[in-house]
């Protein structure tokens, strides 16, 4: 068995209101100079293979597929 | 003209829009069932709004990836006419039928009021019944509408008259991108808005300015 953990962010340019209002909640808070808050979304997943080649195709086309949306989002994969 | 209308788990909009297309076109449509494989033949395939799948991972994200997506689809690659509204529209770009993304509100909130649309585009099969430029009023509901796409492929589709409404005298809800609220796809058959017309069809409604919509792709506008 693999562990993956996959990464989504929103790609540069894409405006993310939800992170521009943790921004300003992290300033009321009275954290001071953060910038660039960008929210994104984190998946763990298992699969049953030990072939770590073959796991990392796999998570390239569960991205491409149904993960991310490659119009406004970026993905990383993590293998643990 | 007949007509179908898709019904999957938290869509709850497909009442208005049967009772919509059923006034419009003087017969009901048929309801096609998110595990059905095969679409009956149809002058147009209506996706109505509501929350489809509880809107997880995102809006429409789940439905269109369904096996009735591929079935319309391939309707759509022959020239079926498909409309999408809300949640049908966010289901139609996550599908890839309709190009750009929609985003959560500027806002962060969900707006549920009445809007102004300019019918930009009064060319196509979904907007005869309009002039070109005529501001008409339209309800909309929904927490993802902010209309995304990236400027190029914006550009290019201003140029085929892709944007097809665009929100009015200063009520735009979600902060789109051109004050975007309707957009077709390059072959002109399949139409993405968030703004809810059905809801706005005869007098108990408080007026009739989303008639239009479904008269022109029924091909029911009166003379």
């Amino acid at each position: 068995m693999i562990k993956a953990r996959v990464t989504v962010t929103l790609k540069n340019g894409v405006l993310d209101p939800q992170g521009k209002a943790i921004e300003g909640a992290l300033g009321s808070l009275g954290f001071e100079g953060v910038h660039q808050v960008r929210q994104g979304k984190v998946f763990d997943l298992e699969l049953d293979t030990s072939d770590r080649a073959k796991a990392e195709d796999e998570l390239k086309a569960m991205c491409e597929k149904l993960l991310a949306n490659t119009v406004i989002e970026n993905y990383s994969i993590a293998l643990l | 003209m007949k007509s179908a209308v898709l019904q999957l788990p938290g869509l709850n909009r497909d009442r208005d829009m049967i009772a919509a297309l059923t006034r419009i076109s003087g017969q009901a449509p048929v309801t096609v069932w998110q595990t059905e494989t095969e679409i009956p033949d149809v002058d147009l395939i209506v996706i109505p709004g509501g929350f489809s799948y509880g809107d997880y991972l995102r809006c429409g994200a789940i439905a269109a990836r369904m096996p009735v997506m591929q079935a319309v689809r391939e309707k759509a690659a022959k020239g079926v006419k498909v409309l999408g509204v809300c949640n049908g529209f966010q289901i139609l770009v996550e599908a890839g039928m309709l190009p750009g993304a929609l985003m959560r509100n500027a806002s962060l909130k969900f707006v549920c009021k009445e809007v102004k649309l300019e019918v930009v585009n009064a060319d196509t099969d979904f907007t005869r019944a309009y002039a070109e430029g005529q501001i008409i009023r339209c309800p909309v509901a929904h927490h993802d509408g902010n209309y995304f796409v990236e400027d190029e492929t914006l550009k290019a589709m201003q140029d085929r008259g892709q944007v097809v409404f665009r929100y009015a005298e200063g009520t735009n809800p979600n902060g789109s991108m051109l004050d975007i609220a309707g957009v077709v796809n390059e072959a002109g058959n399949v139409l993405g808005m968030m703004p809810h017309p059905e809801n706005l069809i005869e007098a108990a409604h408080g007026g009739t300015d989303g008639r239009g919509i479904f008269a022109s792709a029924l091909d029911v506008i009166a003379a």
